[in-house]
């Protein structure tokens, strides 16, 4: 097996001098998976929160198809998604089929019930300590919700951050409704996806390795984040 | 409260990054999508031929590249201007049905079958591809299928039952239907040191062929013709009908032709052009 020995120096070759065609795939992919978890945060964080705050009947029921959710196949989002968005489904008309747009609203619905569920669960926890403080002081529920996330704020960092990775490594719903068309659509799951079917396996695997590279830099990112702020937070 | 200015800072850095890639998301260039086959796009012939046209009409091609099988499905939804495949007797259905316009022959090249050097089936230097088909039925060796109902697939269906080969029974046991395109099926015969059967051009770009390689070949049963089609416009009121049917006419005319007749890989030519011409 040649192949790791040359994925690994081809991988470095393309960070090396920056290859402006892999520049343009890295950049396609950051920016459909930030946009994605963007959406799925805004709407998951506030049902998340509501969920581990409120008590209506039938909250476990949601709890458990939230958590069933996180489970859902790429493949079946990209389908539902493609016919959805189909010039002849109920939203042809918006003419997003094949573009960016659409990878941004197949990854949404893949991420959503991550942060949902995730943030159901952290807030849980934290709702427990201060559910007595809560009702005595009479805080409506929504400003509990915003407390809650506000002093949760590093835990939930963590929930973004799956979000984000099921999102920049799924190759199922974004290759059906972005058609992995180059310069338009292409990312870097989808690029792995083509040169392992041209049976350019070093190269494929080579661009595995920028995408975990790219990965692990995000993360690290926010980890660095997390950490300065809380050093400013304790100085 | 640093805490505070710190995230909200970082929250409004978001928020901005948003803003500035949102109208990037939104492009009005002028393009068509072409609903086509693997083996147009791993063979680089798409990547080689449609700059020249984008420079010709300023029209840029978008290509979906999937089976025929799913080409023609998603053109039948109208999520796509134009149809670049390889199963006549399909293409003629689409049209028929009203889905297409009218279709055109573009190119052609060839099927081969392709297997492991050490050909346990013995049907190396064969011409006759059911024959050969038989043989590896009989020796119960390994052959990987599509099983996409892709034009590929389309094929060799058709070569199955022209050697009387009942190949829903052996299923499952030698021959392995893989579900995906064509090079994926190649990777899988490399891997299992199976038969299969590629159309030349993606066989040429292949680039982890292993132990693999060319044994029968230049049967007439195993001619590949691409046409090409508009999607009907009267079906579907999205279609681009005028830069698609400029892309048609670029494709079939002189200029279409010879960009195709000279693409070649390793000093091979993987497309033939054979258009009619035109008369009117």
């Amino acid at each position: 097996m040649q192949d790791f020995a040359n994925s690994f120096s081809l991988a470095f070759e393309l960070l090396w001098r920056f290859d402006p065609a892999l520049g343009e795939i890295v950049f396609l992919s950051l920016r459909v998976t930030f946009a994605a978890v963007l959406i799925a945060c805004a709407i998951g964080l506030p049902i998340g929160a509501a969920l581990a705050i409120l008590r209506f009947p039938g909250r476990g029921l949601f709890v458990v198809l939230f958590n069933t959710l996180m489970g859902l196949p790429p493949v079946v989002v990209g389908l539902l998604v493609y016919m959805l968005l189909s010039n002849a489904g109920p939203l042809g008309v918006l003419r997003l089929l094949y573009t960016p747009g659409a990878m941004i609203i197949a990854q949404s619905v893949l991420v959503t019930p991550i942060i949902v569920a995730l943030t159901h669960q952290v807030l849980s926890d934290l709702n427990a300590e201060y559910a007595d403080t809560f009702r005595s002081m009479v805080v409506p529920w929504h400003k509990a919700a915003v407390t809650l996330l506000w002093d949760a704020r590093y835990a939930l960092l963590t929930v973004v951050l799956a979000g984000f990775g099921r999102a920049i490594a799924e190759v199922g719903a974004v290759i059906i409704v972005g058609g992995n068309i180059n310069h338009v659509t292409r990312v870097m799951t989808t690029a792995i996806a083509l040169e392992t079917s041209k049976g350019d396996l070093a190269l494929a695997l080579a661009l595995g390795l920028v995408l975990l590279m790219i990965a692990l830099a995000v993360n690290a990112a926010v980890m660095a984040v997390r950490a300065s702020a809380r050093r400013m937070a304790y100085a | 409260m640093l805490t505070r200015f710190f995230s909200a800072s970082a929250a409004a850095v978001l928020a901005l990054g948003v803003v500035a890639t949102a109208p990037a998301l939104a492009d009005d260039d002028r393009f068509i999508i072409v609903q086509s086959t693997t083996s147009t796009q791993n063979s680089g012939l798409l990547d080689a031929i449609l700059p020249q046209f984008k420079e010709k009409s300023g029209i840029e091609v978008r290509v979906v590249a999937v089976g025929t099988g799913q080409a023609l499905k998603n053109a039948r939804n109208g999520d796509g201007d134009v149809l670049l495949v390889h199963a006549k007797p399909a293409e003629e259905k689409f049209v028929a049905d009203g889905f297409g316009v009218k279709r055109s022959d573009v190119m052609y090249n060839d099927f081969v079958i392709v297997g492991p050097k050490s050909d346990p089936a013995g049907i190396k230097g064969l011409s006759d591809a059911p024959l050969a088909l038989r043989k590896i039925a009989d020796s119960k060796a390994p052959f990987a299928s599509r099983g996409d109902d892709s034009g590929t697939h389309k094929k060799e269906r058709a070569l199955w039952k022209m050697a009387e080969v009942d190949i829903g029974e052996a299923s499952g046991s030698w021959y392995r239907e893989t579900g995906s395109g064509m090079g994926a099926t190649l990777n899988a015969a490399a891997g299992m040191g199976a038969y299969t059967m590629s159309d030349r051009a993606t066989w040429i770009a292949f680039k982890n062929k292993g132990e693999l390689a060319i044994l029968t070949e230049g049967d007439d049963q195993l001619f590949n013709q691409y046409g090409v089609i508009l999607v009907n416009p009267e079906k579907h009121a999205a279609v681009k009908k005028d830069d698609g049917q400029a892309f048609i006419d670029w494709l079939i005319g002189a200029e279409g032709q010879k960009a195709i007749a000279a693409y070649k890989v390793d000093g091979q030519q993987l497309f033939f052009p054979n258009a009619v011409k035109e008369t009117n």
